[in-house]
């Protein structure tokens, strides 16, 4: 006997006034429960469609502003974190998981299950589709990806390459609007970053990625985001800020 | 180096690899209680066990004697019913002084820690032969079905995922220290027994912190995904009729194992 197990009620995405932006933030701060500051007073705007690069020093806060996205370090209900013109609080967040697909930096993280079906399947299933649909997504995800045929095989045994491009499929599963993915092409050989930039490059959804790799902002995101010590530096056009010598030096980045 | 210590699943494509796990799990759990209560002394009964054991290795296309060779390991922990043969009442066999008291060993003593050693041991190898034909996610699956409190299953789910995380974690920070411990040219290096082992129990702890960061993140990437305190699963396992078949076949056979051991002499 098969065995579903689905809830009774599919998430379902509400719809945003035209031209407002999908994830709005507006002075957020954040200190870890170690007292360290990682935010001052962040305000971001992205619209839907834009794929924008966040790029900054080693500890400039970028992980800690992507966790936020998804509410996973604490809610805002005064609205300082909007994702789809909905503030992050206990009632719209099931809707904003759905939304936001967030890929951690270290898959190992974010690969908890035995098999990589499992984990792929992971996020569908507590969306509540249903057997067929969960599969059908699995499938899809894993070949978008160029992992078909990885199902059955245990996490533990894949390479990190392996396990980056399984750590994207798990939210592409979820089919979100927004994608939010830190440092995706660390840890990848040349092969695998093209794909990943390919397959960037065609999903018609925003995104937001963190990164060290300045060839692939200058490649694939027209705007640019620059970090520093939990400050947003700089907010523009990819091809201004990249020529800024001067920018770029102060915030310890590299022109490609 | 990766950890693959742990993991005890030979890939094989026989009729036993493909049988449904839970006909897997339900018959070791069968064979192993049937094993318990066969009588003390039932030889033959456990010599067509044993025969029945080599049989589903065989079908299982590992070598004869795949699980003897792995079972060893248990058989210092059978040491631990030595005494029944001293405690059992029946005819003595040997006896000496020990101190101020007379040791004494009797036959149906013998008896006793004979048949348990050998009930242990048939046991212990069903259990192996179980794990080297189904993969532990599989395994996971079969509990789930007959009912393991699911919060049970999931422990044991990320305990095998992780186990090989923290595994590799050690073996790096072991890796690093080695590569610190470099030796000079004026003799001994390394430091004193004492120096060792403060090292050690700081490696122990950075484990354990690590190890505690990590379930805050893992748990974190659940929530991303829509976690709300209850795990799903989708279950690819579908009872065939060759299943059932098999699962009937087997139960068959370990009854008339029984039988056989509970049959007076002729
Ligand atoms: N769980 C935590 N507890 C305390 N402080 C933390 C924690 N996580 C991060 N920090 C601190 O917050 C600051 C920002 O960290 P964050 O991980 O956001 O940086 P990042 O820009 O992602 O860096 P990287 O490029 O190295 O990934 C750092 O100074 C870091 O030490
Ligand atoms: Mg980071």
């Amino acid at each position: 006997m098969p065995v579903f197990h689905h809830r009774a009620d599919p998430i379902i995405a509400s719809p945003l006034p035209a031209g407002a932006p999908v994830i709005a933030v507006h002075g957020l701060s954040f200190a870890y429960s170690d007292g360290h500051v990682a935010l001052h007073e962040v305000s971001i705007d992205i619209h839907a469609q834009e794929k924008v690069a966040l790029v900054g020093p080693n500890g400039a806060g970028k992980s800690t502003l992507m966790l936020h996205l998804n509410g996973i370090l604490g809610q805002h209900d005064n609205g300082r974190v909007q994702v789809s013109g909905m503030p992050i609080n206990r009632a719209n967040l099931p809707h904003i998981r759905a939304k936001v697909g967030l890929v951690f930096q270290n898959p190992d993280d974010q690969l908890f299950s035995p098999t990589v079906f499992e984990d792929v399947a992971f996020g569908p299933l507590h969306m509540g589709f249903a057997e067929p649909d969960v599969r059908a997504r699995v499938e899809r995800a894993l070949g978008q990806v160029g992992m078909e045929g990885f199902g059955e095989r245990l996490s533990h045994h894949l390479s990190i390459g392996q396990k980056k491009r399984i750590a994207i499929a798990t939210v592409l599963s979820m089919d979100p609007e927004i994608l939010v993915l830190d440092e995706p092409s660390a840890g990848l050989d040349p092969r695998a970053r093209r794909s990943l930039i390919n397959l960037l490059r065609q999903l018609p959804i925003t995104m937001l990625v963190s990164t060290h790799d300045m060839l692939m902002v200058r490649e694939l995101f027209p705007r640019m985001i620059i970090m520093d010590e939990g400050h947003v530096v700089a907010d523009g056009p990819t091809p201004a800020l990249m020529s800024d010598a001067a920018l770029l030096e102060a915030h310890g980045l590299e022109m490609p | 180096m990766h950890a693959n210590t742990f993991d005890r699943f030979e890939h094989r494509h026989s009729l036993i690899h493909r049988l449904d796990p839970r006909v897997k799990t339900v018959i070791t759990l069968l064979f192993i209680v049937a094993n318990v209560l066969l009588p003390d002394g039932a030889w033959l009964a456990f010599l067509a066990a044993w025969a029945f054991l080599l049989l589903l290795t065989v079908l299982a296309d590992l070598p004869l004697f795949y699980a003897a060779k792995r079972s060893f390991i248990v058989l210092p922990f059978t040491l631990a019913a030595i005494t029944v043969m001293f405690t059992l009442p029946g005819q003595p066999l040997l006896s000496w002084q020990m101190g101020s008291r007379q040791m004494m060993i009797t036959d149906a003593g013998l008896l006793r820690f004979v048949s348990i050693v050998i009930r242990s041991w048939l046991s212990i190898q069903m259990a192996i032969l179980l794990t080297a034909v189904t993969q532990l996610p599989d395994l996971l699956h079969a509990l789930q079905h007959l009912r393991v409190p699911r919060i049970l299953v999931a422990i044991i789910s990320f305990m095998y995922r992780y186990l090989f995380v923290l595994a590799d974690e050690a073996m790096r920070l072991l890796r690093a220290r080695e590569a610190r411990s470099a030796r000079g040219w004026a003799g001994k290096s390394g430091g004193t027994i004492w120096w060792r082992a403060r090292v050690a129990g700081h490696m122990v702890g950075q484990l354990m912190l690590r190890s505690l960061e990590r379930s805050d993140r893992v748990y974190n990437a659940m929530l991303a995904r829509g976690y709300d305190g209850r795990l799903l699963t989708l279950n690819p396992h579908r009872m065939q009729p060759g299943d059932w078949l098999a699962g009937v076949l087997a139960a068959a056979v370990i009854a008339g194992i029984q039988l056989l051991g509970r049959l007076p002499p002729i």
